[in-house]
């Protein structure tokens, strides 16, 4: 029972499927085995946690490693159906098919964390994109605008073009090594030629930069995150984003000897995520735009752990995106909440929320100064553990490692800005004639978790790095 | 791991750091104004009271750290939570716990609206402040050092004046942004050691590029913190805009944070570099002097002039600090001590008049004396420490400074005097103004003088000013081991260097 958490998800899927046949249907029901689906995922994660296998002709592997993402991946799934739940700006006829293509994102996702074969990469990695691009243009079209429209076909078109990269790199590797297992690419790229095999390596990476929105293959983000309604944007915004680190890891990995190259071009572009998200994200005044770029200097912080070309440092990269995604979803369950119709939240909606919605003022506080980095959340101890780590690669000698590092605390300091206004406006600015906010339990009890989660993460790192660096140690 | 005692029995500073954190938790659960008040003046009194066994219990024999605690918390970077207390730290944490019960009754009657939010605040800034003072883990420190800022903004930026939003914002931007380059430097430092262990980074031998380095990266966070002219802009917006409470904390304790950094990392970690910079320092801790007394003499806002008294008061701390020598270093200690006691009270008195009148112009409170006879009395005594009038214990403070400076120093001395002369300038000014004014008084007769809670918040404050200034050997013995072995260090340090440069 290895597979158990992609069966559950194949069942969700494949119940929605069912109920999308039926014309009538209560809106209620659909979103109450929605959640029970994503919950009964959840717990399959827990269970299957401890499982060992292979399968499929050695393509597919269960091992903690892809075992914990799962379990991230179910967290992140359960909490943003939670939140998910009203669907507020979704079309109601659409809505099975709706869950029916988040539950098989989400399979194509689970599929992709397993998968040790470039083939398999490939399928698992389309079946959970084709998956979201359906998910973008399902917005109700209130102002005839047809912005989910636009949104929709700039995200498969960039999608596409990020998949060419990818299949073209796929390509060159098979050609280097004649293979397409993971770990025989390992021993082939030994022997190839290296301009050729990091060639292929960075074509195929940039694929997953792409998920990741890492700074050149960013420029979806802003527009996707406003154009998608609230609900699939939180989705987007965090669980994709696990998958891409995963497989990253996996890539950056098959990279052996001449590692320069690679580090000074993970450098530059982490370097650059981080200015264009934080300088970018300091003038936005919607909501999801801004945590869209800060999403994509987060990309630049995950990609100081992956420079290091260590263990150590993917062990850090996986806490700090576990911990990325858990603040990220804090504060999109706040923003899908006050969203009274599910329209497009501006960071003046959210005056005076403290009076309006106490509970979900303080997850707001705590998810924003945990992205921006303040003790003693996890996102500090992210942060800081990542730049002790790439420090710690370079030796305190190397004048570039440190120069990187510091600009990487600089950037901190650019980005609590626009973090602590979204707080004032929420803290300090009078409510004035906003309507008030309701919120059911199962909501403030998710938000309270996150925040739970958000405090332990950080102030209690040790062991669950200890498990992660396990977990990357096994794959190596 | 030898200069540490390590605390066996009960662990006093765990219990002392975490007890107002439980507080603020508990308070999470109730609801209720008056419950909030009565409840967080329980915790922060127990608390002042469970730091009284800190200095019965001192060894004030031994330049040790004492009442450690060490746990291993993550190994995989060797970082640990390990807490200790020496001659330098003890005051600053008494201080610490002292002055919060006196926080709480000064916001009995002046914050009217969100009471619980404003307590909880205050609870976990006690958390953390303390925390900063005992941390003997440079991780732990930076990030009890961080946490404070989000407290502080929210007491500032929620409860403050007019302008909140603006001071709130600056105050945290420019804390925040100084002690960026802290991390670095302390992870370059862990790198150097294999260790956060604070102690273990001390008296190493780095090179001189690297001292430096480190040094300006500690001298950015702190100066800002302290604050020292030129990084001094945000402490008067702060102030002003801070509720009483909140101002009281920043200018007692918070400042003592940037202070307390000096002395606790720059002089020992980056010894030479400390050789090499400190006539810089010394002449900016002048200009600060200076620079602050001018600028409060010309205030007409009551909160403005202490502020600005304040980087006066601090530049006279930082003089005594880099002068590096045990009169000077004793002086910056008692000169902390002292500005928190005097700058503190004195933020109490003017919030008592802002919640009479509305206002914290120096007009608008003339000629207050006629009506308030006890407050003016309060506020005669605290405006004579403040310029250190003999017999009061910023007498003692600037005393030992520019004793010390006038010993290595003379210039230096001299030019730090009319700072001094200014300090008396602009008290006399303000006290003249309060208690007599002029001939155009507004109209004062609606006030009403102190109540027993208003006495009884500022009595213990002038308590500490005339014990200080009439006996203050208790206050120099308890740290007097510690100041005069951080200098034999320093100083034997310097000579290996000499020696070494010789050879």
């Amino acid at each position: 029972m290895a597979i158990l958490p992609e069966l559950t998800l194949l069942t969700g899927a494949l119940a929605f499927f069912v109920l999308s046949l039926y014309r009538q249907l209560e809106s209620n029901q659909l979103k109450n085995t929605a959640v029970f689906f994503g919950f009964l995922t959840f717990i399959a994660t827990l269970i299957a946690v401890n499982d060992q296998a292979t399968i499929f002709f050695e393509s597919y592997r269960i091992d903690l490693y892809s075992q914990l993402f799962k379990l991230m991946i179910g967290l992140g799934l359960a909490i943003s159906l939670v939140f998910g739940q009203h669907l507020k700006d979704i079309e109601e006829s659409v809505r099975p098919e709706y869950y029916l293509f988040l539950f098989l994102c989400a399979l194509g996702l689970m599929m992709l964390v397993s998968s040790v074969e470039l083939i398999t990469i490939f399928v698992s990695l389309e079946l959970s994109s084709f998956a979201l691009y359906l998910l973008v243009p399902m917005r109700s079209d209130h102002k005839g605008l047809r912005v989910q429209m636009e949104a929709g076909i700039k995200y498969i078109l960039f999608g596409v073009m990020a998949t060419g990269f990818m299949l073209f790199g796929m390509s060159y590797i098979f050609g280097l090594t004649g293979s397409t297992y993971l770990h025989e690419i390992v021993a082939g790229l030994q022997s190839a030629p290296q301009p050729a095999a990091l060639f292929a390596l960075l074509m195929v990476m940039a694929g997953f930069f792409f998920k990741l929105a890492v700074f050149p293959m960013h420029f979806w983000v802003p527009d996707i995150y406003q154009g998608a309604a609230n609900e699939t944007t939180g989705f987007i915004a965090t669980v994709p984003k696990l998958g891409a680190v995963a497989l990253l890891i996996r890539i950056v990995s098959l990279s052996s000897g001449e590692g320069m190259f690679l580090i000074y071009m993970l450098m530059i572009l982490a370097l650059s995520s981080m200015f264009y998200g934080n300088l970018s994200a300091l003038v936005q005044t919607d909501l999801k735009r801004l945590l869209g770029y800060s999403g994509i200097a987060h990309a630049g912080f995950i990609l100081l752990g992956l420079l290091t070309l260590d263990p150590g440092g993917y062990a850090i990269a996986m806490y700090y995106i576990a911990g990325y995604v858990i603040m990220n979803l804090a504060c999109f369950l706040v923003l899908c909440n006050v969203s009274q119709q599910g329209e497009n939240l501006a960071i003046e909606d959210l005056r005076g929320l403290h009076q309006r919605q106490p509970v979900l003022a303080f997850v707001l506080a705590v998810g924003l100064f945990a992205l921006a980095g303040i003790p003693p959340f996890v996102g500090f101890m992210g942060k800081f553990m990542l730049l002790t780590g790439a420090l710690e690669a370079g030796g305190t000698q190397n004048l570039i490692y440190l120069a990187v590092v510091t600009l990487a605390a600089i950037n901190t300091g650019i980005a609590i800005y626009y973090y602590l206004s979204v707080v004032r406006t929420a803290y300090t600015v009078d409510p004035g004639d906003s309507p008030a906010v309701t919120v059911d339990g199962l909501n403030k009890a998710a938000g309270i978790v996150l925040v739970v989660l958000i405090i332990l993460m950080g102030a209690l790192p040790a062991k669950i790095v200890a498990i992660a660096d396990t977990a990357v140690k096994s794959i190596m | 791991m030898d200069n540490l005692i390590i605390n066996e029995g009960f662990p006093l500073l765990s219990f002392l750091i975490f007890f107002p954190l439980a507080g603020a938790v508990v308070m999470l659960f109730f609801s209720g104004d008056s419950f909030a008040r009565y409840w967080t003046l329980a915790v922060t009194s127990i608390t002042a009271l469970f730091s009284i066994p800190l200095v019965s219990g001192f060894d004030s024999s031994t330049a040790k750290f004492q009442f450690v605690e060490a746990h291993n918390w993550i190994p995989r970077f060797n970082i640990s939570y390990i807490l200790g207390v020496d001659g330098i730290s003890i005051l600053l944490v008494m201080l610490t716990t002292l002055i919060m019960p006196f926080c709480v009754l000064a916001s009995w009657r002046y914050i009217q609206k969100r009471v619980t939010p404003f307590m909880i605040c205050l609870l976990i800034m006690e958390t953390s402040m303390i925390g900063v003072f005992v941390a003997l883990d440079f991780v732990l420190f930076y990030i009890l050092w961080e946490f404070m800022l989000i407290p502080m903004y929210l007491l500032i930026a929620i409860w403050g004046g007019p302008r909140k939003i603006y001071a709130s914002i600056k105050f945290f931007l420019y804390t925040l942004v100084g002690s960026l380059l802290l991390l670095v430097a302390i992870i370059a430092l862990y790198l150097e050691n294999g260790t956060f262990f604070i102690p273990a980074m001390m008296w190493q031998n780095y090179t001189i590029t690297f001292q430096v380095l480190a040094f300006l990266a500690f001298f950015l966070a702190f100066a800002i913190k302290v604050p020292m002219f030129p990084f001094h802009t945000w402490l008067p917006a702060a102030h002003v805009e801070a509720p009483t409470a909140g101002s009281v904390i920043l200018a007692s304790i918070l400042l003592k944070m940037g202070t307390y950094g000096f002395l606790r990392f720059c002089l020992p970690i980056t010894p030479d570099a400390t050789f090499l910079l400190a006539p810089y320092i010394l002449w900016l801790s002048i200009a600060g002097i200076l620079y602050g007394g001018f600028t409060a003499l010309a205030q007409n806002d009551m909160k403005k002039l202490i502020a600005y008294s304040s980087v006066g008061h601090m530049g006279f701390v930082t003089l005594g600090i880099f002068i590096l020598n045990p009169q000077g270093l004793q002086g910056a200690i008692m000169q902390m001590i002292n500005h928190g006691v005097t700058t503190g009270a004195l933020f109490l008195c003017v919030g008592m008049i802002y919640e009479r009148t509305h206002s914290r112009e120096l007009a608008v409170a003339a000629g207050v004396g006629k009506y308030m006879p006890w407050y003016v009395t309060f506020l005669a005594f605290f405006s004579l420490s403040s310029f250190g009038f003999p017999g009061t214990n910023s007498f003692i403070g600037e005393f030992l400074v520019l004793a010390g400076t006038f010993r290595d120093n003379i210039p230096l001395a001299l030019a730090a005097i009319p700072g001094a002369v200014l300090a008396a300038a602009y008290m006399l000014r303000l006290l003249q103004r309060v208690v007599w004014g002029g001939t155009n008084n507004p109209d004062q007769s609606y006030l009403v003088d102190l109540n027993f809670r208003e006495i009884i918040t500022l009595a213990p404050f002038l308590l500490f000013v005339f014990w200080i200034g009439l006996k203050p050997q208790p206050f120099i013995d308890l740290m007097n081991i510690s100041v005069v072995s951080l200098l034999d260090q320093l100083h034997s340090w310097q000579q290996q260097g000499v020696a070494m440069t010789l050879r």
